[in-house]
């Protein structure tokens, strides 16, 4: 494999991502309550919301790790988890989700590296399980990655002998491994402490300036504001603004934004 | 202020210490000594040493004629015999086992209710009642196949009587370790954290690798010693195969023993020597095998034996040197 592909794989293409309608419950819970968002490809979204609020369900609800009830996610025109079946939607095969799940990176607050392999096995695990790549070019291309991520000379070492923000880029460089044209983060810094927090927003921020699709859920409001093209304000399970930083977080139009801003500022 | 007198101490009321605290930082801090401690020891090491001498001394035991046995042809086919239906019984009931555990996870509630209903029948009767009626079972039917059912058989068995008591045996420990090793492993895949199942998810890992290589390596840093535990115990549980007219370790002292009386006792001590050298041998396995895969869970590795006399016997030169140098 030259140069030329494997830069090719680390850097995807990045993808739309159109969520419709979406409705989802716990029991009689109403968690999402008619979710309609559209991400361009690109195209950097963060998500704010008070606790509770369905942020975690509705990305969780876009790589299908939970079903909505109603309303479907499509990626790059492509429904996922489920197919048109005349009239209705039918949910896809296990095996068809779990493929469709390589275009779809997910970053979580715990980072979940699996404790048992080496950071390089983390990394080239999912390529290598999907066929995608053989392992010499997974492991290539893992290199790379970490590289980019500021952990080359960590490839050798076990997640629990890092530090939390080690950890979260290799969970980040996990996520690119399967060149996904888009990344979700659900809350990527909010279990790290905070002297550790910058270095991982800055892996995040070189993601969003090389022109991946990024949504991420984050109560780092100046953070939001420096990246972000788009700022999404949830409540109750609905969207209840949405628009570049400068509007949505500086001249809120809604009282709920408002009263969030003025509590997490 | 409100507080109760009492309740904060000033540095001032604080008992001055006769060093100053900058003195502190050279001080070489002296271990606590425990007297308790090596009072303990010296009355364990006077016990120990009354038993091991009884134990040699007492003419009871008859350790001329233990030597006589240890290793007589008819002792070690015995041997050969616990350690054939030991091995495909732990092999057998593992794979069972790890089936049962996934059926009974599974989210069909068919799968559930079959596993779960084998595991409770398994586990409530005993063994030997197992054996024996497969014992019945095999007698009554004379050979027995393999193969789909109500349809052609694959393969059958009804060589000689050894191999069909051979197989009653490992089918009946099988049947009973796959219950308990159900539940080994079922606790095994549990313990690992719900964040590992939704990684692997999230990244399209596909199902038989999600088990393989993410949920089940790990779940084995809690199967490993819980099944060695089953293990020992089906070690010893082989000695039941005598029932069914196989001539294991125990069996073979047994059958001795009925033939030379009078050496019933050093016979049940050959037993009990090559029981204790077959449990060692597998805990010095489970030994290197936890730590094998305990790779990832903890920082760094427990240190082996070797390693820990080493470092043991490099501390022990350094403190005596700095006792020596004081
Ligand atoms: N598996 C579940 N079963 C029942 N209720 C759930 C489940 N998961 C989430 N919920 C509920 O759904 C609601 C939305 O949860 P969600 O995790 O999406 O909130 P969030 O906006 O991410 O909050 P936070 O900022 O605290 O992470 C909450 O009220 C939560 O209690
Ligand atoms: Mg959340």
């Amino acid at each position: 494999m030259t140069a030329d592909t494997l830069e090719a794989l680390a850097d995807a293409e990045a993808a739309t991502v159109e969520v419709h309608d979406v409705h989802k419950w716990y029991g009689t819970h109403r968690v999402l309550n008619g979710v309609d968002l559209t991400v361009r490809p690109g195209e950097v979204t963060v998500i704010l919301g008070p606790s509770g609020s369905g942020k975690s369900t509705l990305l969780r609800v876009i790589n299908h790790l939970e079903k909505p009830e109603i309303g479907y996610v499509s990626i790059n025109g492509e429904l996922i988890g489920v197919k048109r079946h005349g009239e209705r939607l039918k949910e896809l095969s296990e095996r068809a989700i779990l493929t469709q799940r390589g275009q779809i990176g997910f970053v979580f607050q715990n980072f979940n590296l699996f404790p048992h392999l080496t950071v390089l096995d983390n990394v080239a695990a999912a390529p290598v399980a999907t066929g995608k790549l053989e392992k010499p070019e997974a492991q290539k291309l893992a290199r790379e990655l970490l590289d980019r991520v500021g952990l080359a000379d960590k490839t050798g070492a076990y997640p629990r002998q890092l530090s939390g923000g080690q950890q979260q880029r290799v969970a980040i460089a996990r996520a690119l491994a399967l060149r996904p044209g888009v990344i979700l983060f659900d809350e990527p810094t909010s279990a790290l402490d905070p002297e550790l927090v910058g270095e991982v927003l800055s892996v995040i921020k070189d993601l969003a300036t090389s022109g991946t699709t990024l949504v991420i859920v984050t109560h780092e409001i100046g953070f939001a504001r420096e990246i972000a093209d788009r700022v999404v304000f949830i409540d109750g399970g609905k969207i209840i603004e949405q628009g570049p930083p400068s509007e949505v977080l500086d001249t809120p139009r809604h009282e709920r934004t408002r009263d969030f801003l003025s509590k997490v500022l | 202020m409100s507080e109760p007198p009492g309740a904060t101490v000033t540095l001032a009321d604080a008992p001055t210490t006769d060093e100053p605290s900058k003195a502190l930082t050279a001080q070489r801090v002296l271990p606590l000594r425990r007297p308790g401690r090596w009072i303990a020891t010296a009355v364990v090491l006077v016990l120990v040493a009354q038993f091991v001498h009884g134990l040699v001394t007492n003419p009871f035991y008859q350790w001329d004629r233990w030597s006589y046995w240890f290793l007589r042809p008819t002792i070690l086919d015995g041997l050969l015999i616990t350690l054939q239906v030991t091995a495909y019984s732990a092999v057998l009931g593992l794979v069972g086992g790890i089936l049962l555990a996934l059926a009974r996870l599974s989210k069909s509630p068919v799968l559930r209710a079959v596993s779960w209903t084998y595991v409770w029948a398994l586990r409530s009767v005993p063994l030997i009642v197992v054996l024996i009626f497969l014992y019945n079972f095999s007698a009554l039917y004379k050979t027995l196949s393999v193969g789909i059912p109500f349809g052609p058989a694959l393969f059958s068995f009804d060589e000689s009587r050894l191999a069909t008591d051979m197989v009653v045996a490992v089918v009946g420990l099988s049947l009973n370790e796959a219950a308990y090793a159900a539940e080994v492993v079922r606790g095994g895949i549990l313990s690992v954290d719900q964040g590992q199942h939704e990684a692997a998810a999230a990244l399209g890992l596909p199902k038989g690798y999600q088990f393989r290589r993410i949920v089940f390596p790990q779940a084995l840093r809690s199967i490993i010693p819980n099944y060695v535990n089953q293990l020992i115990g089906l070690i010893k549980g082989t000695s039941l195969v005598f029932y069914v007219s196989l001539l294991d370790l125990f069996g073979s002292a047994q059958t001795m023993g009925s033939t030379y009386p009078g050496d019933i006792v050093p016979l049940l001590l050959v037993v009990t020597v090559w029981y204790l050298i077959l449990t060692s041998v597998v805990s010095v396995v489970q030994f290197y095998v936890e730590r094998y895969y305990a790779r990832g869970a903890t920082r760094s590795l427990p240190p082996t034996p070797l390693q820990k006399l080493r470092t043991g016997l490099t501390d022990l030169r350094a403190r005596i040197r700095r006792e020596a140098a004081v």
